[in-house]
């Protein structure tokens, strides 16, 4: 317990805190913080990469601590300046650089199907996609985010509300998951056995990181437009 | 979905005693008590129960292989000793619970609750899909609506629900696109049925 708590300290070293858990190395380039940062403590590089220490450290705490949710009212006095600028980073990580990656492994594994279960299987991933597509980038991207900068100029628009919001990632993640079942468990066994474990391992390593996306989402942007919302009215 | 209790015990004040703690739960039916375990498959099989409360006492030394039977005849059946008087431990390791001639209200209670939850474990394990699930499957798989399935199969949409929840339990596909892929490669469905 006592050795969590000095993890999650501003003094603690980053380099510390990385090697506790790799999944963390994930928020580095999504913040903006330029690697090469020595022996320097969380707090030095969040000072010199112009990020928040406390911002970072709640969500270094939703990707290691499963059953962590932030506390709203602690949330208040955190500067959020950096929160959407890192959930727009993880969106273009998502879209630029893990499905496509997805996308290149799987599309061998559909070659290798042949016609009886290629198409199939083909035509399963691109629905996913425009799902993913539909949330993240033309829901997200183009109607949430746009609404909250709004907001943070001071502007009150009538069509939208954030509890409105689609808590769409669920279905997301339902989807990926069903996708490494049918790969591991149902499609013939003999179809490239390799490329399709090393396939379900980044799909777990993706599910995971979208699950705590959603979760940054859910308890810590909902509650910050709410606030903003009624700072306005 | 309520719980099914069939109570086998001899003594009359017993079981009518457990029977009217078990009769207070919201979510549970005791739906036939019966003194000695003579056509106890038959009852088990015509009452659809999914909780049996039987006193070790009744099977005597065949306990064991009694318990190993029904268990084969009724893979979902939770089967609980009802302890009236001291019992070595070997005898109850059988059983999935056990409830005491002392125990209170609200023990008992608190037990049941938690036997009806061991029957979803229970269930977990077996992973077959029945013939219903599978017309279910089929129905999703092409696209069809809960309400049309409940239509067409002249079931409840409760029924469905239930259905899918057990095909996403054993399959471990939750969305419809992967059922339908789930559907297709085991030939349960053709690529032109769908719409």
């Amino acid at each position: 317990m006592s050795k969590k708590k000095n993890l999650f300290s501003k003094d603690t070293k980053l380099a510390e805190l990385i090697a506790g858990d790799r999944r963390l190395l994930q928020l580095l380039l999504r913040f903006g913080i330029t690697l090469g940062f020595g022996d320097r403590s969380v707090e030095e590089v969040c000072r010199m990469n112009n990020v928040s220490a406390d911002l970072f450290l709640i969500l270094c705490e939703i990707y290691t601590d499963n059953s962590f949710k932030p506390d709203h009212n602690a949330l208040k006095h955190i500067d959020m300046s950096g929160l959407l600028p890192y959930l727009r980073a993880s969106h273009q990580y998502y879209l630029d650089e893990r499905f496509p990656h997805l996308e290149e492994h799987l599309q061998r594994i559909i070659e290798a199907c042949g016609p009886k279960y290629g198409p199939m299987l083909s035509h399963f991933y691109e629905e996913y996609k425009k799902e993913v597509m539909r949330h993240i980038k033309y829901y997200e991207e183009e109607v949430v985010f746009p609404y909250i900068e709004a907001l943070l100029k001071g502007q009150r628009t009538n069509s939208y509300r954030i509890d409105e919001f689609e808590h769409n990632h669920t279905n997301i993640q339902d989807v990926l998951d069903d996708m490494m079942n049918i790969l591991l468990k149902y499609l013939p066994g003999d179809i490239l056995p390799k490329e399709r474990v090393e396939i379900s391992l980044d799909i777990m390593e993706l599910s995971d990181d979208l699950n705590r996306h959603s979760v940054i989402e859910d308890h810590i942007l909902i509650p910050y437009v709410e606030s903003l919302e009624n700072s306005l009215s | 979905m309520r719980n099914r209790v069939i109570i086998c015990e001899a003594s009359e004040i017993i079981a009518n005693g457990l029977a009217e703690v078990i009769d207070s739960m919201a979510q549970f039916d005791v739906v036939a008590r019966i003194e000695s375990p003579e056509h106890l498959n038959e009852k088990i099989t015509a009452s659809d129960a999914n909780l049996l409360i039987i006193n070790p006492l009744l099977l005597g030394y065949q306990n064991k292989e009694f318990l190993n039977q029904l268990g084969k005849e009724h893979p979902h059946l939770v089967i609980i000793a009802l302890a009236t008087s001291y019992l070595d431990h070997s005898v109850l390791t059988p059983y999935n619970g056990v409830i005491e001639i002392n125990d209170t209200r609200s023990k008992i209670i608190s037990k049941m609750n938690e036997f009806a939850q061991s029957e979803n474990t229970k269930k977990a394990d077996d992973v077959e899909l029945s013939k219903r699930e599978i017309d279910v499957l089929v129905a999703v798989a092409k696209g069809m609506m809960n309400k049309e399935i409940a239509d067409q199969m002249n079931i409840s949409i409760h029924t469905v629900i239930s259905h899918r929840k057990n095909i996403t339990r054993k399959t471990g596909i939750k969305s419809v696109s992967g059922l339908t892929v789930y559907a297709l490669l085991n030939n349960l469905i053709e690529e032109n049925d769908l719409i």
